[in-house]
């Protein structure tokens, strides 16, 4: 089974990176952005084929490790 | 004063931390690796040294936040053993969870590389006692991900039981504006966990204890350890 898990900065919190990405689309002369926030984004492929254990798996591995929930929001589709 | 420094995949500033920890307290510390599983009996002091461990991969200090010898060197904090983490080994403890907070990037973009002077904001601590309380220092910062950042609530918190170890300032003294190199909350260049035992900071004492290199004035850091047990 193959899943994705998004990890977003915080609301609020400053994203340096995002705010460098979209100076550099508007010296592009790319138009109409408004701001930009980085984050990251995780392909993973799960042995099992039960999407709530599934679940449940990928929240205890934002929680330990691919998130840092103290700046970071994640969200996981299986 | 038994010393033990932890030595992760790319970590690169154990060499001059265990050269400053011999200079202080006579003795030469036990290196570790990140996956042993107990620190050496008796010891006093555990350090995280600088570097890139796990190449900053996820973010800087997660992988080794998490590293096997983690759970020897968070129950030895919890007894109230001493724990130091320089840089690199700043960003492991807030990973780690035995410090609050995160080390973003700088808010400029920049790798900073300079001498840096910070004030002492307390010296009743293991780490201090050897500086004067707001005593000015000069000593070298070396990080791309150093702005401490952290919600109000725990800022709060940090200022009003006197938890912040460290703060940028020029050579006056005067704290923060331009003398903030990274963007961080308060000007805050280190702190202390709840009972002090736990040091993070992110400039590097262990580069100066030799006038060769420009200065001693990190000596004070590693005399008070060293002093302490």
């Amino acid at each position: 089974m193959k899943a994705r898990v998004v990890v977003t900065l915080k609301s609020g919190i400053l994203d340096p990176q995002g705010k460098a990405i979209e100076g550099a689309l508007k010296s592009l002369g790319v138009e109409g952005v408004a701001s930009v926030r980085q984050g990251k984004v995780f392909d993973i492929e799960l042995a099992g084929a039960d999407a709530k254990l599934a679940r449940a798996q990928l929240q205890t591995a934002c929680e330990k490790l691919l998130a840092n929930t103290v700046i970071e929001n994640y969200k996981i589709d299986v | 004063m038994k010393a033990a420094v932890i030595v992760f995949p790319g970590s690169n500033r154990e060499g001059d931390m265990a050269r400053a920890l011999k200079q202080a307290t006579g003795h030469k510390p036990s290196m570790l690796w990140h996956a042993d599983h107990e620190l050496p009996a008796g010891t006093d002091l555990v350090v995280l040294p600088g570097g890139f461990s796990y190449g900053d991969y996820l973010r800087c200090g997660a992988i080794a936040g998490r590293a096997a010898i983690m759970d020897a060197v968070r129950a030895h904090a919890a007894r109230g053993g001493l724990v130091l983490g320089v840089c690199n080994g700043f960003q492991i403890l807030c990973e780690s969870g035995l410090l609050p907070g995160v080390l973003m990037r700088n808010a400029n973009l920049r790798f900073v590389c300079r001498m840096q002077h910070l004030r002492v904001e307390r010296n009743d601590t293991a780490f201090t006692r050897h500086y004067a309380r707001g005593q000015t220092i000069e000593v070298c910062i070396a990080h791309g991900e150093g702005n401490y950042e952290a919600d109000d609530a725990t800022i709060e918190r940090l200022e009003g039981e006197g938890l912040v170890a460290f703060r940028y300032c020029d050579s006056a003294g005067k704290v923060g504006g331009a003398a903030n190199p990274n963007g961080s909350r308060n000007d805050i260049a280190g702190i202390y966990s709840d009972r002090r035992n736990v040091l993070g900071l992110m400039p590097h004492p262990e580069n100066l204890i030799d006038p060769l290199v420009g200065g001693t004035d990190g000596r004070g850091l590693f005399e008070s350890l060293a002093s302490a047990a």
